[in-house]
């Protein structure tokens, strides 16, 4: 996150979003520099021994020890929480769909505006790297949809979310879909203020994922494995891969769906029902 | 992956406490972070060092505290040590585990001046 306002380096983008920054230090140097400090590589044990004792002796030195005991991710999760308010007032279930680039994600998100616009009022917040070709794909379906380019960052953070709302001005119980990333890792550690992570994997991917990532698994309340209807050509261990799920995340709930062919395309939907449900029902 | 956004979040919470308690210069800071936490302690060093130059931290050290992951194994109720969310409990095998520490990422402590 910059150091001016919180933002996630200096090149985050929401559309049709002027929130320029003036970085006074320069975010996009070089990373490469001579160490010229000691380092403690690989050494766990913690050494006191080059500091200051904790009560220094006056006169001798101006150093002096502040105790912070911050959380590293505070601020991140003040925005978020301020987006989590926003959206228990206004009777919203926000979802964030997290996963690898490719497993399905806006495929899904296209087919179930599409099944469920007579049902529901619906708005998406598309999170890429670069390029706005997922929020166009996904208005035109004809719902409300706005794109963050992220630049060089790997992840949506709180305090984009929060601009991005600003725009996209979503309906009162209405459900917004917030597209992250596409990136296994980093997004588990950015709480955006939904009411719940849901991991989309593809069966096209390997079964051990969960187990390779197991902190996005662990984070999510919902798999959803996609593209089943590719099953029968393929390895895939389905029992398998729940299973590793379970292991990082005991009460992880599973859905199988093909977007292609729709098979099981309502669990989903019943899914998104009830968790809306909730979600008006207030706090 | 996200160590550098991570080292933004430190130097933001570094200058928050330079304006508030008075100080100028911070010449070593002492993170607490998670075996559990994902946070790579090499790159977080390596994104310090980028993101502090130039700031009123440059040139500070950077010390990582490791906390160990423990979960709490609902079968055998008690704690155990963990290295990996998937790891089943060491005593009785069961993944039934609620992690109890080890996904800090804290600053923990600063020496200024």
């Amino acid at each position: 996150m910059c150091t001016v306002c919180g933002c996630g380096e200096g090149e985050t983008v929401v559309e049709g979003h002027s929130h320029t920054h003036k970085h006074e230090q320069g975010h996009g140097h070089e990373h490469a520099h001579a160490h010229d400090h000691a380092h403690h590589h690989h050494d766990h044990h913690h050494d006191y021994g080059q500091g200051p004792a904790h009560a220094h002796a006056p006169g001798m030195s101006q150093a002096r020890m502040v105790q912070i005991e911050q959380d590293i991710l505070s601020k991140n999760n003040e925005y978020a929480a301020a987006n989590r308010t926003r959206f228990t007032r206004a009777g919203i279930l926000a979802l964030n769909l997290v996963s690898s680039p490719g497993a399905g994600k806006t495929t899904l998100l296209t087919r179930t505006i599409a099944d469920l616009s007579g049902d529901l009022a619906m708005s998406v917040i598309e999170g890429d790297q670069q390029t706005a070709n997922d929020a166009q794909r996904i208005r035109e379906t004809g719902v409300k949809a706005i794109q963050i380019n992220t630049g060089k960052g790997c992840h949506l953070d709180g305090h984009m979310v929060g601009h991005a709302l600003d725009t996209l001005g979503p309906d009162d119980n209405s459900v917004v879909f917030i597209e992250n990333v596409g990136n296994l890792v980093c997004p588990a550690a950015f709480d955006l203020g939904e009411a719940h992570k849901v991991v989309i994997l593809s069966v096209t991917e390997g079964e051990d994922k969960p187990l390779k990532y197991p902190d996005m698994f662990h984070a999510s309340d919902l798999m959803v494995l996609t593209k089943t209807d590719l099953l029968p050509y393929l390895d895939f261990d389905v029992a398998q891969c729940i299973e590793y799920a379970r292991r990082v995340n005991p009460g992880i709930k599973v859905l199988q769906l093909s977007s292609t062919s729709g098979e099981g395309m309502d669990g989903w939907y019943q899914w998104i029902k009830a968790a809306r449900q909730l979600a008006s029902i207030g706090n | 992956m996200h160590e550098l956004s991570l080292c933004e979040g430190v130097l933001q919470i570094l200058q928050n406490s330079a304006r508030e308690q008075g100080f100028q210069r911070v010449k070593r800071v002492w993170l607490e972070i998670g075996g559990l936490s994902g946070v790579e302690p090499d790159a977080m060093r390596f994104n310090f060092d980028a993101v502090t130059r130039g700031t009123l931290a440059d040139h500070a050290g950077l010390e990582i505290i490791d906390v160990p992951g423990q979960a709490w194994c609902m079968p055998c109720g008690k704690t155990v040590p963990v290295e990996n969310r998937f790891d089943p409990c060491p005593t009785c095998g069961s993944y039934q585990l609620q992690v109890v520490s080890g996904e800090e990422m804290r600053v923990k402590e600063l020496e200024v001046e």
